[in-house]
């Protein structure tokens, strides 16, 4: 195979963007799973759910962007229902808690699949939008739009959270409650409030997420399961509870997954959220900005 | 005590229901039971759905006309969702649960791929649909293909003559790894060695892919001058709309070759303007080299049952041939008067078959003695619009000569 | 306790007896085919449990044992031409060792991080194998069955024989180390690990035996999986779907006893096998999926603790009943 310095800064480029959207992709899960320690592997299928909403969308007439943006109130009452049965079922009960809520949340990822399959089938959906389908030609390379549009949606969701649990009041409680419930509850607030609400915003964050995931390319039911391996990367290599973390953290596994691809070809490609991962793991289980 | 009025009724009654039953069940004889899988959802299924009333369309035709061997023939059919994961258990099923007669091969190499050992071990005969080189590793004696291609010269050989027409020297090869695209490849690679081509690019990609922006970038990195791609329909399409994003070089003058699902009306109504100047594999064109007698009234009749039931209303790949494995079966049963699989396979090896495409003689291997595939390039395609495909001209036939309408020209030209 | 080992062996003579007696019946061929991937499941969801339900780590890699068990089988009959029962040995080695690497490398690691882990074995399991041609690579292998052994009739039917007689050594397997110390140790980690290691109990050890037997049993239950389909590809082989029904099968039978996980297992299965034949073969999954949140949610000991309290003594509020 020919290599060229080209090539590899191409790579580095598509990386990038796609690094941005795995950031976009897993912030939601850097809310529920690194601050409120929800074991939240259905995320993706939730995200998935928000692909496809976009799609039915999309038949309408929306624009994809429109069309994320528009769900996303409705999953946030979506993720308040999740984690008030959550809660309920099984933090408030205490025991056991991290095998049953595993094994729940992976139930439910189960059934979200097959329900899509039973209403959508298995085919591949595709939006179609004016930026979907073409390039911008900048210095010799030709940049797909559609991963611009993610990337640049990515940023805006990053840097929006981050303004959030910083400044506001209720995006401080959460980190607070992250950090030490019993005295947030000595001051007077309501944990499971407060918890409810974050996993509320994460969710509706997960619906744009869906949206941008549709934009990117085809989806199709089992979607979810090689997001699993590259929203738990992201989460974990970024430290649970960073949001700018995440940020880092998916550019990193954007940038590998791109010269891997390119090097070494699509059959390498899902090893490599997953081996970094592993790696993350074994020798730096606090991730890069852990708290 | 029953009134001798009512009891009268009652008499009545009675006879009339062991009349009811008892008169079916004099005439009734069971139906002849064919089963099959189907690519009814999945990456296949544009192909697969039109298919699927192909078959329905003869068997509503030969029931008809009275059935065979005096019984009418049932269709039992499930969906395989284009996987090969699915079939071993549906094929079990059919043979064990619904106790079918006659088998029907899914859709395509790759669902069919893991039923050659299971239908080799169970003797049942098997009609082919549109698998390539499936059974070259089994050797079968009762197989037999509908497709009108042999081995991997009958799809290379008009590809690469294309390529040379347009002075191409190296090539860069793009296959999906799976059973149809493997066999393909390895046909291809050699065909352009002993052609004198120079390969510069060889990759292969596993079916799930659906991002192909690194392989491009890669392929117009390596200046190839043909782009010899195989692929389903999924990748196909993804392929494509790659190729429109990003741009693959100056350097490329012949682009496509092996890509099933630029032959499904919805594709290639989806994909319109990108299309322009691929070339690529087909069965039938709407061109006056391909008039077979039959096929028009045939598309006819088909075209007005997928308009209703929203499936490709243009049918140009698929429906006709999988009309044809209907009447091979017809003919086969009727000859021998036998639903025996040893002596329909027997059948099928010593005579001609007669079909709406043509007549059909088998190799020793289950395929076509004499291939008849040409390769079409797309020009002047417009976008959303499936009907402009039914006049001649937009897909020209380019290779080989026997059928040709039109010169091929470079993939840049084309556009 | 005397009394009550001999009953155990009966039952699994028994067993054993009765899976001879209905292969070589005249029931309908397709009983065998339902039937193995049943029994299958008995063997995968007793051996999740040794770790899952006994030690409480929750192994969500079970299908990379599976694929690894099956693909051990693949290379050995396509290079050596290797009958069955070398390749179910062949298959324990190779994922036993697996086992034991893997809880070398992820046991240090807590609660859903150990459970991540494992599911990431899967993706690199079945990543090696679609780079590997010479098993087939994502294209997938055809094979063709040797010609079936006396006494049985066809080769499915002798596959389900031997994989009743598995299911009887896995539970077997199950119940001696449930009874033993190690099963003592096992439950004292999983209650609380640092109590256990300043006890005395040998964690470390212990967890690295739960995951090598674990692993061994899952990679036997994969080994006659080619075999079984005549044709072996990653993406279906390596399926999460493989995971979520063994732990499926022990939470909803019970994760506390080594009868939990078989009863779920044949529960679980048949219904899938039976919906699949009647209704589509969507609706299995679906099934399992609900189930699996019922009982984590409503039944969380399962089928065992259900059953235990319906017959519990109760308690009477003064005077005999």
């Amino acid at each position: 195979m020919t290599f060229s310095f080209d090539l590899l800064y191409e790579a580095i480029v598509f990386g990038i963007l796609l690094g941005g959207f795995y950031a976009a992709v897993s912030i939601g899960l850097s809310v529920a799973f690194g601050l409120l320690d929800v074991p939240y592997v259905a995320h993706p299928a939730i995200m998935v759910l928000g692909a496809y909403c976009t799609y039915v969308l999309g038949g309408y007439g929306w624009d994809p962007v429109l069309a994320g943006l528009a769900l996303m109130p409705p999953f946030f009452l979506l993720g308040i229902g999740i984690y008030r049965f959550y809660y309920e079922t099984f933090e408030k009960r205490g025991t056991d808690t991290g095998v049953r809520g595993l094994a729940f949340f992976f139930g439910v990822a189960f059934i979200v699949e097959i329900c899509l399959v039973l209403k959508f089938g298995v085919d591949q959906r595709l939006v179609d939008a004016s930026y979907i389908g073409n390039s911008l030609k900048l210095g010799g390379m030709r940049l797909p739009l559609r991963m611009l549009v993610a990337f640049g949606i990515a940023l805006a969701l990053t840097a929006g959270l981050t303004l959030y649990l910083s400044k506001t009041f209720t995006g401080r409680a959460i980190k607070a409650v992250a950090q030490d419930e019993a005295a947030l509850r000595l001051m007077g607030a309501d944990p499971v409030r407060i918890k409810q609400w974050a996993f509320g915003i994460a969710t509706a964050v997960t619906a744009l997420a869906g949206a941008m995931l549709i934009i990117i390319g085809p989806v199709e039911p089992m979607t979810d399961r090689i997001y699993i391996g590259r929203t738990f990367c992201v989460v974990v290599l970024a430290g649970l509870g960073s949001m700018t973390g995440t940020l880092v953290a998916g550019l990193i596994l954007g940038i590998s997954e791109s010269i891997v691809l390119t090097n070494f070809g699509a059959s390498w490609a899902p090893a490599v959220a997953f081996g970094l991962l592993l790696v993350v793991l074994g020798i730096r289980p606090q991730g890069l900005f852990g708290r | 005590m029953i009134s001798s009025m009512r009891r009268q009724f009652l008499l009545a009654g009675a006879l009339a229901l062991a009349t009811c039953v008892a008169v079916p069940a004099a005439q009734a004889e069971p139906p002849i039971k064919i089963g099959h899988s189907m690519a009814l959802t999945g990456g296949l299924a544009a192909g697969g759905k039109a298919a699927q009333i192909a078959l329905e369309m003869w068997v509503h035709d030969v029931n008809a006309k009275g059935g065979l061997l005096g019984r009418k023939v049932e269709l039992i059919t499930y969906d395989d969702q284009s996987s090969p994961a699915n079939t071993p258990g549906i094929y079990t099923k059919l043979l064990d649960v619904d106790k079918v007669d006659l088998l029907i091969a899914p859709y395509a190499t790759v669902p069919t791929a893991p039923l050659m050992p299971l239908v080799k071990q169970r003797g049942k005969l098997l009609m082919g649909d549109f698998s390539f080189q499936v059974n070259h590793t089994v050797h079968y004696d009762r197989w037999f293909n509908n497709a009108p291609w042999n081995d991997a010269a009958s799809w290379s050989d008009n590809f690469f003559r294309a390529g040379k027409t347009l002075h191409a020297k190296t090539v860069a090869f793009i296959s999906a790894d799976q059973e149809f695209a493997q066999n393909l490849a390895r046909g291809a690679k050699s065909i352009a060695a002993k052609d004198g081509f120079k390969t510069v690019y060889d990759q292969n990609y596993p079916p799930g892919t659906v991002d192909f922006s690194s392989m491009i970038r890669a392929i117009r990195a390596a200046k190839p001058d043909i782009v010899y791609v195989m692929s389903y329909p999924n990748d196909s399409v993804g392929i494509v709309r790659s190729v429109h994003e990003l741009g693959v070089g100056s350097s490329v003058k012949l682009i496509g070759g092996g890509m099933v699902g630029l032959q499904f009306g919805p594709i290639m109504e989806s994909l319109g303007s990108m299309l322009n100047g691929w070339v690529n594999y087909t069965t039938y064109a709407p061109e006056k080299t391909m008039d077979f007698p039959g096929v028009r009234s045939f598309l006819d009749r088909y075209s007005k049952k997928a308009i209703e039931a929203k499936v490709d209303p243009l049918g140009y790949y698929l429906p006709p041939y999988n009309y044809a494995i209907g009447q091979m079966l017809a003919q086969a049963i009727t000859a021998t008067k036998s639903l025996d699989d040893k002596v329909l396979a027997e059948y099928m090896h010593t005579h001609v078959m007669k079909t709406i495409v043509g007549d059909i003689r088998f190799g020793p291997d289950g395929e076509w003695a004499k291939a008849r595939m040409v390769d079409v390039q797309f020009r002047g395609v417009a976008d959303k619009n499936v009907d402009q495909f039914r006049q001649s001209g937009k897909m020209p036939i380019v290779e080989p000569k026997a059928y040709k309408t039109a010169d091929v020209i470079p993939f840049n030209k084309a556009q | 306790m005397r009394r009550r080992v001999p009953r155990f062996w009966i039952g699994a003579a028994a067993t054993v007896v009765l899976a001879a007696i209905l292969s070589l019946s005249r029931i309908n061929e397709y009983f065998f085919f339902a039937g193995y991937a049943v029994l299958q499941f008995v063997v995968l969801a007793t051996a999740w449990n040794i770790l899952g339900g006994y030690a409480g780590y929750v192994n969500f890699g079970t299908a990379a044992f599976f694929g690894i068990g099956a693909y051990t089988s693949v290379f050995l009959f396509t290079a050596l031409g290797a009958p069955l029962l070398v390749q179910i040995v062949a298959a324990a080695v190779v994922t036993g060792l697996l086992g034991f690497g893997t809880g070398l490398l992820t046991l240090r690691l807590r609660g859903i991080f150990y459970s991540i882990a494992t599911v990431a074995i899967i993706y690199i399991a079945e990543t090696l194998m679609v780079n590997w041609r010479y098993v087939g690579g994502a294209t997938g292998l055809q094979l063709l069955r040797p010609t079936v052994m006396f006494p049985f009739a066809t080769y499915t039917r002798m596959l389900f024989f031997i994989m009743a007689v598995l299911a009887v050594v896995a539970v077997s397997i199950a119940r001696y180390i449930e009874v033993s110390w190690i099963g003592r140790g096992l439950r004292a980690l999983r209650d609380t690990e640092e109590g256990a290691e300043s006890s005395g109990v040998p964690t470390l050890r212990l967890k690295l035996l739960a995951c090598t037997v674990s692993g061994a049993l899952m990679g036997v239950a994969g080994a006659p999986l080619p075999m079984y389909l005549s044709f072996l590809e990653p993406a279906s082989t390596f399926s999460l779907n493989y995971s979520v029904v063994a732990l499926a099968a022990a939470i909803i039978g019970g994760t506390s006893n080594w009868v939990g996980p078989a009863i779920g297992a044949i529960l679980l299965a048949s219904m899938q096998q039976i919906v699949t034949v009647t209704i589509s073969s969507e609706m299995n999954v679906l099934v399992v999926g609900v189930m699996l949140v019922v009982f984590v949610v409503a039944a969380p000991d399962g089928v065992l603790g259900l059953i235990k309290k319906l017959t519990r003594p109760r308690a009477t509020a003064g005077g005999a009943p």
